[in-house]
């Protein structure tokens, strides 16, 4: 089971937020297929939200033919984000927390890090486009 | 769609003063409606109007489709909490659930006894010894436990610190979810009133300035960055507006896209959308097109 968080200055909705969360837990493998989503009353309690939200962000997820909802029962995973490509995550990872640890070393605190790590990514997206 | 609360042309006087002026209304059923408006603005008094504790000075409201408060099957219908979470201080918990159980013959013994024990309270103990947010909780215990359609909370978190407030939203939104009870809340913290809330009234000076979806709201107000135009854009509501001598910042409510390029266009979140329309000089009935008076 995951638990969401939310992050109320990101100024992405919530509804947004929950959807981005499954997707992320889906794509690392921390969710797979059969495992169950919190209900939305456990949901709602935990963050003090609206249960529309909820809904509509599982309903978003079915639609996309990640998950299905059992009446009465709960809302399950029913696909996986997860591609051949996950044998690649540790390693990647570990170049990663070198390089951080790097960036660090040379003076760089975390707003300057994730400036840096954005600039790269837009530029190298944009140079794949080009 | 189904409607809880309805209100046409409501209006309530306090000697020579009104206090609710020329309300109309529509509060569809399923949402949790935010209230907000600055004090004195009327919340109270149109809160007390909708459980029946006050009468219209003129128009008239309907809440579930009768008079508020009409007879017995009406006031089982509405659960209320009023300002300052009000409890018996010389009354144990328990009493308070035997009180309810008295009061109402819809009472849900089961669920009350089940609240009040996952809450962690002690049934034995007096209402005076709680903390503020125990107390709260308990008071939305009893309003729940009637099984309303309709909850109204006036305030119910104005009190109590951040930890018990967030408890208490907890609890409110697992009830919501649970037993699809339609809910009224007024309300300072419009950040609190973000994350629960999918409706919103905005209430001025005894009159109410905005209501709708706040899905619907956020996706038809956009803040507008260009250049100083001197005329108002003629094809859309103009809520606020402030210029310096280059430029020009308007937030403005408009169902259609907005084509014009010399503006940049960016989302408003509900605490700017609401603080907008509280502001004295807002132009809510913005005429189109109108000049404005800003001197170079």
């Amino acid at each position: 089971m995951i638990e969401f968080h939310l992050d109320a200055r990101s100024g992405v909705s919530p509804y947004r937020q929950i959807v981005d969360q499954v997707r992320r837990a889906l794509r690392l493998g921390l969710l797979d297929e059969g495992d169950q989503l919190p209900t939305v009353k456990d949901v709602v309690g935990q963050l003090a939200i609206n249960p529309n939200t909820v809904l509509k962000a599982y309903k978003e997820l079915e639609h996309a033919g990640l998950v299905a909802a059992r009446p009465g029962v709960g809302t399950f995973v029913t696909a996986t984000l997860r591609d051949a490509s996950v044998v690649a995550h540790g390693p990647l990872r570990r170049d990663l927390t070198r390089w951080l640890a790097k960036a660090r070393r040379a003076g760089l605190d975390e707003e300057s890090i994730e400036a840096l790590f954005r600039d790269a990514f837009r530029a190298s997206v944009e140079q794949d486009i080009a | 769609m189904s409607t809880v609360l309805q209100a046409d042309g409501l209006g309530k006087r306090y000697r020579r003063n009104w206090a609710l002026t020329d309300c109309t209304l529509r509060i569809p059923s399923d949402r949790v409606v935010g209230l907000v408006g600055p004090n004195g603005a009327g919340k109270s008094t149109l809160l007390n109007l909708a459980v029946g504790l006050l009468t219209p000075t003129c128009g008239r409201i309907d809440v579930l489709g009768a008079r508020p408060a009409r007879g017995p099957a009406e006031l089982a219908k509405v659960g209320f909490m009023a300002q300052e979470t009000p409890t018996y201080s010389g009354l144990s918990v328990a009493d308070h659930l035997r009180m309810g159980a008295h009061l109402n013959p819809s009472w849900d013994r089961r669920f009350a006894a089940d609240r009040i024990a996952q809450l962690g309270l002690d049934p034995r103990q007096p209402a005076g010894k709680l903390s503020s947010g125990q107390r709260a909780q308990l008071a939305l215990t009893v309003a729940v436990a009637k099984r309303p359609q309709l909850l109204v909370l006036d305030e119910p978190v104005a009190s109590l610190d951040p930890l018990a407030r967030r408890q208490f939203l907890q609890g409110l939104m697992e009830v919501v979810a649970e037993q699809g009870v339609s809910v009224v809340l007024s309300s300072h913290l419009i950040a609190d009133l973000e994350r629960v809330c999918d409706h919103l009234i905005v209430l001025v000076a005894s009159r109410v300035r905005l209501a709708g979806d706040v899905e619907h709201l956020l996706a038809t107000h956009h803040l507008l960055t260009g250049p100083r135009h001197d005329r108002l854009p003629a094809d859309m509501q103009v809520i606020t507006a402030s210029h310096t001598d280059r430029q020009t910042t308007l937030l403005v409510r408009t169902e259609q896209p907005i084509l014009d390029p010399s503006w940049a266009v960016e989302p408003v979140g509900l605490e700017d959308l609401v603080l907008a329309y509280l502001e004295p000089d807002s132009h809510d009935h913005g005429r189109p097109g109108h000049l404005i008076g800003v001197p170079r």
